[in-house]
Formats: C-alpha cells, sequence, structure tokens
C-alpha cells in the first residue's frame, strides 16, 4: 500500500535536522504497524510524510502503485481521503459539537447530506459515542476527545488509518480501549501505522515493529515488541 | 472575522467616502469658478450686421465652443444702463450717441481652452478686441488643477489605507481559523471546498461594512450640505444627492470585493500544501 524508498528528510533551519536518513519500509494493505522510538526519532516525521503533509528531501514514496511526490495538487485532497488520521492532541473542533465534528469531515469530501446522517452516528455507536452527540469536546474526557478523533478518522471509510501518538494524553486502561478499537478496525481490513511510546500496548499487541532510532529504521520485526527494540538502541 | 471586521470595514471606508465626497465637491467648485469664465469680444464700429451673422457662424463652428451670444450695441447699453440704476438715461447725458461697440460673449467647453479660442478670434477680420483676463484665467486654472490632483491623491491614499487595514483584519480572522483549515486539509477536502465559506463570508462582511458606511455617509452628506447651503450659500457644493450615488455604489462594490479577495488571498498560506 506504501512504500518507501532511500527517503530522507532534511529540515534547513539556523541548524540543519536530519529528521529521516535513508527510510526503506514497505506497509501492506491491511497491516498493522507500530513505529516505535524516542521523542526526535522521527515517527511523526515519517507519518507527515505519509499523508503528503510534508515532502521528504530525497527518495521516493508511492501509495498504491503510484509516486505521491509527483501527485498534481488537485490530486492531493482525493488521496487523502483513503487515509484517516488521528492526533495526540485530538485536534477536535472546540465549538461544535462531537456530531458536528465528525460530520464535518465527512461534509468537507462532499458527501452527500442523507450519506452523512447515516453515517455519523454509525461511527459515533462503533466508538462508544452514540449517547454523546450533542456534547462539546470540553465536556468530554481525554479518551473520549480521543474517540472523537478516531469516530472523525474512520467516518469517510479509509483504507488506512495513520495514528500520531494516539495514547500518549491518556491513562494505561483508557489506552488499552484505545488500541482494542484500533484493533477491531484493523480487522475489518483497515491498514493501521502507529506511531507509539506505549510499551505495554506494542507487547501486549504483538503487531509489526518498525524501530526508529536518530531517523534510521533500526529494527522490523514481524509480532514484535517495544522491549525488544527498547534493548538494541 | 464578524464583528470587529465589520467595524473595520465600515469605519475604513467612511473615511474613504469621505474623501471621495470631498474631492467630488472641490471638482464641483472648480468646475463652477470655471463656467463663469467667458471670452468677450468686441467688433469694429464699421461691421454691419450681416459680417456678425457670419462671425457668429464662423466662431460657433470652431472647436471647443459651447455658447456664442451676439450682444448688440443697443442691448450694451440697456445692460450699462440697468447697472447704473433707473434714474440715470446714459443714452441721453451721451448726446444721443452710443460708444459700444457690438459683442460677443463666448462660453468654451473647457477653461483651459480660453487662450487658444481667444487668440484664434483675435485674427479674424471685423473684430477689434478680445478679452477673457489671462492672467486670472492662469492662475484659477492652476488652482483648480491643484486641488483635483491633490484630491485624486487624497482619495487614493485612503482607498490604499482602507484596503490594508480591511486585509489585516481578515487575515488575523483566517489565522484564528487556522486550525480548522489545517483540520479540513488533513481530512481531504479541496481548496476551493475551505475557501469557499471564508469567500462568502468576507463579502458579506465587506457589503455589510459598506452598507453601514453609506447609511453614515449618506445622513451626514444630508446634514452638512443642508446647513451649508443655508447658511453659506457662496460655497457652491454639491446639493444634487443623486451624484454622491457614485460613491455610494463605489463604496459598496470595493466593500464586497476587497472582503471577498480578501479572505481568499489571506488564506493562500494556509492552503499551500
Amino acid at each position: 500500500m506504501i512504500q518507501m524508498f532511500n527517503v530522507s528528510k532534511t529540515y534547513v533551519g539556523e541548524v540543519k535536522i536530519h529528521a529521516l536518513t535513508d527510510i526503506n519500509l514497505h506497509i501492506r494493505k491491511g497491516e498493522f504497524v507500530f513505529l516505535v522510538g524516542a521523542s526526535g526519532a522521527g515517527k511523526s516525521t515519517l507519518t507527515k510524510l505519509i499523508i503528503r503533509e510534508e515532502l521528504p528531501t530525497k527518495g521516493q514514496i508511492m501509495a498504491e502503485g503510484r509516486s505521491i511526490l509527483r501527485m498534481k495538487q488537485r490530486d492531493i485532497p482525493i488521496f487523502r481521503r483513503k487515509i484517516g488520521f488521528v492526533f495526540q492532541d485530538f485536534r477536535l473542533l472546540m465549538s461544535r459539537t462531537v456530531y458536528e465534528n465528525v460530520a464535518f469531515a465527512a461534509e468537507a469530501i462532499e458527501m452527500s447530506s442523507q450519506d452523512v446522517k447515516r453515517r455519523v452516528p454509525a461511527v459515533l455507536d462503533m466508538v462508544g459515542l452514540g449517547d454523546k452527540h450533542a456534547a462539546y469536546p470540553h465536556q468530554l474526557s481525554g479518551g473520549q476527545q480521543q474517540r472523537v478523533c478516531i469516530a472523525r478518522a474512520m467516518v469517510n471509510n479509509p483504507m488506512m488509518i495513520i495514528a500520531d501518538e494516539p495514547t500518549g494524553n491518556l491513562d494505561p486502561e483508557t489506552s488499552y480501549d484505545i488500541m482494542s478499537m484500533f484493533q477491531a478496525i484493523n480487522s475489518r481490513g483497515t491498514t493501521m501505522v502507529i506511531a507509539t511510546h506505549d510499551r505495554e500496548m506494542v507487547d501486549r499487541l504483538k503487531k509489526r515493529v518498525v524501530g526508529l532510532d536518530r531517523g534510521r529504521i533500526v529494527r522490523d520485526e514481524e509480532r514484535g515488541t517495544y522491549h525488544s527494540a527498547y534493548q538494541q538502541l | 472575522m464578524s464583528f470587529a471586521s465589520l467595524a473595520t470595514v465600515a469605519i475604513s471606508l467612511v473615511i474613504l467616502g469621505f474623501a471621495w465626497m470631498m474631492m467630488i465637491n472641490a471638482d464641483h467648485m472648480a468646475g463652477v469658478m470655471e463656467s463663469e469664465l467667458e471670452i468677450n469680444v468686441y467688433l469694429r464700429p464699421n461691421v454691419d450686421s450681416n459680417r456678425a451673422a457670419e462671425l457668429k457662424d464662423f466662431i460657433q463652428k470652431l472647436s471647443d465652443i459651447d455658447e456664442v451670444v451676439f450682444v448688440p450695441k443697443e442691448e450694451g447699453l440697456n445692460l450699462l444702463n440697468g447697472r447704473f440704476g433707473n434714474d440715470v438715461d446714459l443714452a441721453e447725458s451721451l448726446g444721443g450717441e452710443n460708444p459700444l461697440p457690438d459683442m460677443f460673449r463666448i462660453r468654451v467647453k473647457q477653461a483651459d481652452q480660453i487662450p487658444d479660442v481667444g487668440e484664434r478670434i483675435q485674427r479674424l477680420a471685423g473684430v477689434d478686441m478680445v478679452r477673457y483676463g489671462q492672467e486670472m484665467i492662469e492662475q484659477l486654472l492652476q488652482l483648480t488643477q491643484w486641488v483635483r490632483s491633490v484630491g485624486l491623491v487624497v482619495v487614493v491614499a485612503t482607498a490604499v489605507a482602507a484596503l490594508f487595514l480591511i486585509a489585516t483584519t481578515i487575515r488575523l480572522a483566517v489565522f484564528s481559523r487556522s486550525g480548522e483549515i489545517s483540520i479540513m486539509q488533513l481530512v481531504g477536502a479541496t481548496n476551493w471546498y475551505i475557501r469557499w465559506p471564508f469567500f462568502l463570508e468576507g463579502m458579506v462582511i465587506g457589503l455589510l461594512g459598506a452598507m453601514v458606511s453609506v447609511v453614515a455617509l449618506y445622513l451626514f452628506y444630508a446634514q452638512v450640505a443642508e446647513h451649508l447651503t443655508g447658511s453659506m450659500s457662496f460655497i457652491p457644493i454639491v446639493t444634487d444627492y443623486s451624484v454622491m450615488f457614485v460613491v455610494y455604489r463605489g463604496l459598496i462594490i470595493f466593500g464586497g470585493c476587497l472582503g471577498a479577495l480578501g479572505s481568499v488571498f489571506s488564506m493562500r498560506r494556509f492552503l499551500r500544501i
């Protein structure tokens, strides 16, 4: 689904920062992949490259066999509709209700209002927030806000969900709920790419683990654990 | 966006509209003064009425001529008599002889053509003398030209100031919604889908602000015009209010376009991917 060939990303500012160096990565359809590594290892940059929020300095990135670097400006929104994004800080619109936050994403891709009315309650039910549709984000707990964010990522039926530290602000129990939800979504065929610090979660789920350190891939294991990644560092 | 932007648009456009109205009035005053200028052409005593009619025809066919009035010497004497009052009979005191020549009063379309037209008429056979207050005209023309240029500069400057003021306000408003914009982009909204509501909102705010300014200016001008024509009637201000509709229409178009385009331009850097 996503292939990266010799991808490097350098941020040029007062000092040059080599965020990623020579990344080769192949994420297959339907896979569940953890990106692990210390802060600054390049996890966030990697997710930004996948959704083409940023462009690599070197290398090539393919999505379903097409280069996303050579993609025309007007095709970028179309490409992004295939990907749902979940943020550590949720990025919800505080002045809108739970329902509106999710509907907003569906309307943004010009889904018909009939489909919006059908689809939004369905995804809210799926993340267990069917009864909270009229609440505002500040009335919800962190875990609930993250579920709204997941519902928003799900509403457009993406082929892939990318999550950047989705449990970074949550307590262990809530984190577990969120991860279970990701597993359930993955079991329906949606590709999951999750950048995380959450050691326990990675160890418990036993999924593919890609370890990053100072911008390089240092490990790529099927059914890996966070620990083994940690020891190698 | 909203109230602050609306107020900024309204205030900026009031200032612009005010400067514009001033310019229209200055131009009007200059025009009034210019229109009062005329050329007096005195004919030689031996010119008969046929020749006078020929001359009138000829002058009328010159370019830039607005109006030619023939004043025979009898009428000239009557006019002069009128100025001295009813008690005096000028003709009688002059011994029954009329010393005045026949003359033309000529108005031209453009005041700055007066010297040129005057010179051409001076060369015609039968013309004795051409008078048009050369020096006065030159000074007056300089003055009116200056008033118009300054007025134009003031209007353009206030328009530019209004543009920047409004653009800044809109940029701040768009900036406060940059989070919303970035979320829309990440879920795959097209740039036009994102832009459209800002475009409409900007236009509505621009139009509303412009309407507020038009109402304010309308009331203000009606008051001032009424006051001035009452107490200082020698100042020739524009009392035909429909003239000011140019300003009102201009402000509303300017406000609407500015609001709409301003918000679209302010969004550009948020929409870069």
